[in-house]
């Protein structure tokens, strides 16, 4: 067993982003690939793409005009795909390799345009997915307004039926793509390695592909709407999905490109997880949070390629004729219904866990207690993962496939509110007796638990068969999983923004904004979604542009909430630009005075996170404890000390194992 | 919860400051008091709700799976309304009484008592866990005795109404409209459902092209309804009166136009209405594909191709396979044609 306390530069190929051997080119800051080359050449890609298209496919009889050739349509978005990847420079590496030459690459650096190149610097990478997924959250909830603008009325149309299913299903599938990397993207990957000691992720170039790919999806996603739209919504329910115009291949195409680099995000941080820990950094002592970007990237991993699959199967059906969802021609539309809540489930929790860990990584700080059981909070979130495997049948209780089989359905739902529940033990346990400082994180952190409890609890509703019968489908499911993803996940993400931003930026959000922020989102968001439950019950169904004329008064209220919601991210932005940019204010180096690993390091954090690698001692949980030993000895001397925390814990990478 | 606060002799508990909170003498004060609130509040919540609102609750006692549905959330809702006071009582109170503004505020106390409580931890377990049962349980029970509880039970319900005397009526759903079919009448169809008091009635539901859901929202009956595949319900109706269907699964762009109003009648008016119907439409029954428990484009003409491709024209076409109506065609075609505007550039 060996200690690797060699400064960076002296770390050969496990530490350093140039390939050994590898040239280092220097251009000039305008040259070189980045995020304009990768638009020019996705674009050519586009063009290319349509053109072979249309040759090979446009001669057959039932294409009548080019708008509604799918493998025109197809391949140009995959192409375009590839382009915008090359013009970015994400290919070079692999192309290089395989033309047996050396990669050339650019240096490192520090200067802000390094976020519109390919960089596989960890830090880099995360700032580079926070704006991304800023704007898929913007651009999905510019698309919510305009659907509350359709239901202000409940049969004179501002948008019209064709229009409005579009926005339903954009809206819905952005929001789907951006909350599955919401957390995982920019805090897992600019966070993880610090929290658990490491100098960077176990893939970084997979690590940028990942991002790059999920930028990609972005574009691919947002052609839906020039194409036509896609009238399936979210889900993508074939046989509709086959009937569909041209706006479906690019739900297919993008939810297979967002589900790749879902799949290479997840499983790098799974493996960085579990192998680059620092040497003392135990299963018992890693943050809570690492915990749950654990179980979310193990759900990414391993639920995600049935999605790629089943956006396969429908790619198929729409372009060469095969019948895997045709009922009609020996397919089954129970395929992709099956498929798709196989990962869709998972996907559910992926958009839950992270939250759970950001809100156990933020009250033992504001409440200066230890997080109260913190094993049953890790016991928790793997419970969840693992069961998420096993409840997607729900979503098919009243499709009358396999209905005998619906307790069983019935009964692993219910019992995923017990690892639930132990989230909330935890977090109970630590509010206990504790000394509670409201400041912003602290507010988005207990407005979690407030929002998650209802969308949990209804969540039991919608899992009784009986009734279900009434609630399935309706608005009432609609509020309930906008509880639970948004009143849930977004609420932490939010905090976990106000949080750690003095860590990622080195400034202060401004607290007063913040505070107006939190307040107008919190109240907003329960007057928003709360009567739609009611609007559910009392008989609206999902995503119709018509409602019955006695429910104007609740959708008008719920409208305007929602208005005043949107207004609430305004005030966010406004805070982001106004303290990062405008008027910043230098923020001290632990303002939280947090015992977390990643508070213990510099500011701005060193290109390599640490001088040398830490040697963890304990968990970062022992407040109020006098006396009890630092997180990590961050200039460990020598072997003896290594050997003094016991020989456990790190990660083979970090033990220096093969 | 746990009893920490009596451990005050450990090093730097700031025991000097939390006398008045922490309240060695009754180290549990805290919480007898956040459940003496919680069971008050919950007392009251649930009577109310029961009493008040209970009755009320969608989608009313219009059939019996309409009042299980109800009586099934009202059940739920009184356990759940205690689950969700619990922790707000206990989150109101630490928010109120364990504030670091609040004068006087005892330091908190960590170490291994504040990180983990065996006790504690097994009883949140097990209450959690038996609640949970108790619900699958109280569920199952509610699902499997009245035969499905309104629910979709596939081709082959296994549970089925204890009554002999079940009169089928098939609903067919289709962009973007329901029609229904009465076997016991000639296979006549309708526009509207029409059903009789105090029977049993059987849904067949099936579709001729996407998938759709069967929404009979007073009835408490939601049932798919799958190109190709009869799916069944159950459910027994006990009042007269008007209900909305509605269709409940995204189906295409008039989704939110695919509903329709229907009613339930005496079983004399309902006999005299269907004879008379029947002789009506029968002119038109006999165009009609002959009555099927499911409907496929190509064997049985629901859609006027027969199973021989005779029209000269491409074996697969996407707006003839799935039997669009004309409402259809137009509104594809339109979007077809804006479409087109915008990739021809780069043909």
């Amino acid at each position: 067993m060996t200690l690797d306390v060699a400064p960076p530069s002296q770390m050969g190929s496990t530490g350093d982003t140039l390939p050994p051997g590898g040239v280092v080119h220097r251009r000039p800051w305008w040259m070189g690939q980045h995020m304009g080359t990768g638009l020019l050449l996705g674009i050519g890609g586009y063009a290319l793409g349509h053109y072979l298209g249309n040759t090979i496919a446009g001669g057959y009889t039932h294409v009548g005009t080019a708008g509604e050739n799918d493998v025109a349509i197809v391949l140009a978005l995959l192409l375009g795909v590839v382009g915008w990847l090359a013009g970015v420079g994400a290919l070079n590496y692999p192309l290089a390799k395989l033309a047996g030459r050396e990669p050339v690459a650019q240096p490192d650096t520090q200067h802000w345009t390094r976020f519109f190149r390919f960089s596989v610097e960890h830090k880099t990478v995360g700032m580079q997915y926070l704006i991304a997924v800023l704007v898929f959250l913007f651009t999905g909830g510019l698309l919510a307004m305009s659907i509350r603008t359709e239901l202000l009325s409940p049969t004179s149309h501002i948008i019209g039926p064709g229009t409005y299913i579009s926005i339903v299903g954009e809206h819905g599938t952005v929001m789907m793509m951006m909350a599955s990397s919401l957390v995982v993207g920019p805090l897992g990957n600019w966070l993880i390695p610090i929290m658990i000691g490491s100098r960077r992720m176990a893939f970084p170039r997979v690590e940028a592909f990942s991002f790059w790919l999920f930028s990609a999806g972005y574009f691919v996603i947002l052609t839906a709407l020039p194409l036509g739209g896609f009238p399936t919504g979210w889900t993508g329910y074939a046989p509709l999905q086959t009937q569909a115009t041209v706006g479906m291949d690019s739900y297919l195409v993008g939810f297979s490109v967002i589900g790749l680099g879902m799949i290479l995000a997840g499983f790098n941080l799974l493996v960085t997880i579990i192998n680059y820990r620092a040497p003392g950094m135990t299963w018992s002592r890693i943050p809570v949070f690492a915990w749950s970007i654990l179980a979310t990237s193990a759900l990414l991993a391993l639920a995600t390629p049935t999605l790629a699959v089943a956006c396969m199967f429908g790619i198929l059906d729409r372009t060469v004729g095969t019948a895997f969802y045709v009922n009609a021609h020996g397919g089954s539309s129970y395929l992709w219904e099956n498929l798709f809540w196989f990962f869709g489930h998972p996907e559910v929790y992926i958009m839950a866990l992270p939250g759970f860990g950001i809100v156990g990584e933020m009250l033992p700080v504001f409440t200066r207690k230890p997080l109260f059981a913190y094993r049953v909070a890790a016991a928790g979130m793997i419970g969840v993962a693992l069961l998420s495997f096993f409840v997607w049948q729900h979503h098919l209780f009243q499709s009358g496939i396999n209905p005998d089989m619906r307790p069983l359905f019935m009964l692993t739902t219910e019992l995923i509110s017990i690892p639930t529940g132990f989230i909330f033990l935890v977090g109970l346990g630590t509010l206990y007796k504790a000394k509670i400082r409201f400041e912003v994180p602290m507010l988005f952190a207990l407005a979690m638990y407030f929002n998650f409890l209802i969308g949990g609890v209804t969540g039991v509703f919608v899992s009784d068969v009986p009734v279900d019968v009434t609630v399935h489908g309706s608005f009432f499911v609609l509020a309930h999983f906008h509880y639970t993803i948004m009143g849930g996940l977004v609420f932490a993400f939010f905090g976990g923004v106000y949080y750690w931003m003095p860590k990622l930026t080195g400034k202060m959000m401004n607290k007063t904004l913040g505070k107006v922020h939190f307040w107008m989102m919190f109240v907003f968001f329960n007057l928003t979604f709360f009567p739609m439950f009611l609007i559910g019950l009392l008989g609206q169904p999902r995503r119709v542009f018509e409602y019955a004329q006695g429910l104007q008064t609740l959708n008008d209220f719920s409208s305007v909430s929602a208005f005043c919601l949107g207004a609430s991210f305004l005030v966010f932005v406004v805070n982001f630009v106004w303290s990062i940019f405008i008027a910043p204010q230098e923020a001290p180096l632990n303002p939280w005075g947090s015992l977390g690993l990643e508070w213990q390091t510099a500011t701005p954090v060193p290109q390599h996170n640490f001088e040398r690698i830490p040697v963890v001692l304990t968990d970062p949980y022992h407040y109020s404890e006098p006396g009890a030993s630092p997180v990590a000895d961050l200039a460990p001397t020598s072997f003896a000390e290594f050997a003094a925390v016991g020989a456990g814990g790190g990660g083979p990478i970090a033990r220096g194992e093969p | 919860m746990s009893e920490h606060a009596g451990t005050s002799g450990r090093p730097g508990a700031g025991a000097s400051t939390s006398s008045v909170a922490a309240g060695t003498a009754r180290p549990l004060q805290d919480i007898w008091r956040i459940v003496g609130i919680w069971v008050a509040l919950s007392i009251v919540g649930d009577l109310v709700f029961w009493f008040v609102a209970g009755p009320h609750v969608p989608p009313g006692d219009m059939t019996s799976s309409a009042s299980g549905a109800q009586f099934d959330f009202n059940v739920l809702f009184m356990v759940a309304l205690p689950v969700i006071l619990a922790v707000w009582t206990y989150m109101g109170y630490a928010v109120i009484m364990w504030r670091a503004s609040r004068p006087g505020a005892p330091e908190p106390i960590g170490g291994p008592r504040a990180r983990s409580n065996l006790k504690v931890q097994l009883w949140w377990i097990v209450v959690t866990t038996v609640v949970v049962l108790s619900m699958f349980v109280f569920g199952t029970v509610e699902l499997i005795v009245p035969a499905g509880a309104g629910g979709a039970e596939g081709p082959n319900p296994i549970w089925t109404p204890a009554s002999k005397n079940v009169l089928p009526i098939q609903v067919i759903a289709q962009q973007w409209q329901f029609t229904y079919r009465y076997p016991t009448f000639g296979g006549m169809e309708t526009s509207t459902l029409i059903v009789p008091d105090n029977t049993t009635i059987a849904f067949h539901v099936t579709s001729l092209d996407v998938i759709h859901s069967f929404w009979a929202y007073q009835l408490g009956v939601k049932i798919d309804a799958n190109p190709g595949i009869d799916d069944v319900g159950y459910t027994t109706t006990n009042q007269l009166g008007k209900f909305t269907v509605r269709c409940n699964e995204l189906c295409g762009i008039w989704h939110g136009a695919m509903y329709d109003y229907g009613k339930v009648v005496s079983k004399a008016q309902f006999q005299k209405w269907g004879t008379s119907t029947a002789r009506a439409t029968a002119a038109n029954t006999k165009y009609l594909p002959p009555f099927a428990w499911t409907y496929s484009p190509t064997a049985n003409g629901a859609t006027g191709v027969t199973a021989a491709n005779t029209s000269g024209q491409a074996p697969f076409s996407k707006i003839q396979t799935y039997g669009a109506t004309t409402k259809a065609k137009k509104v594809v075609k339109n979007v077809q044609t804006s479409t087109t505007t915008i990739t021809t550039g780069s043909t």
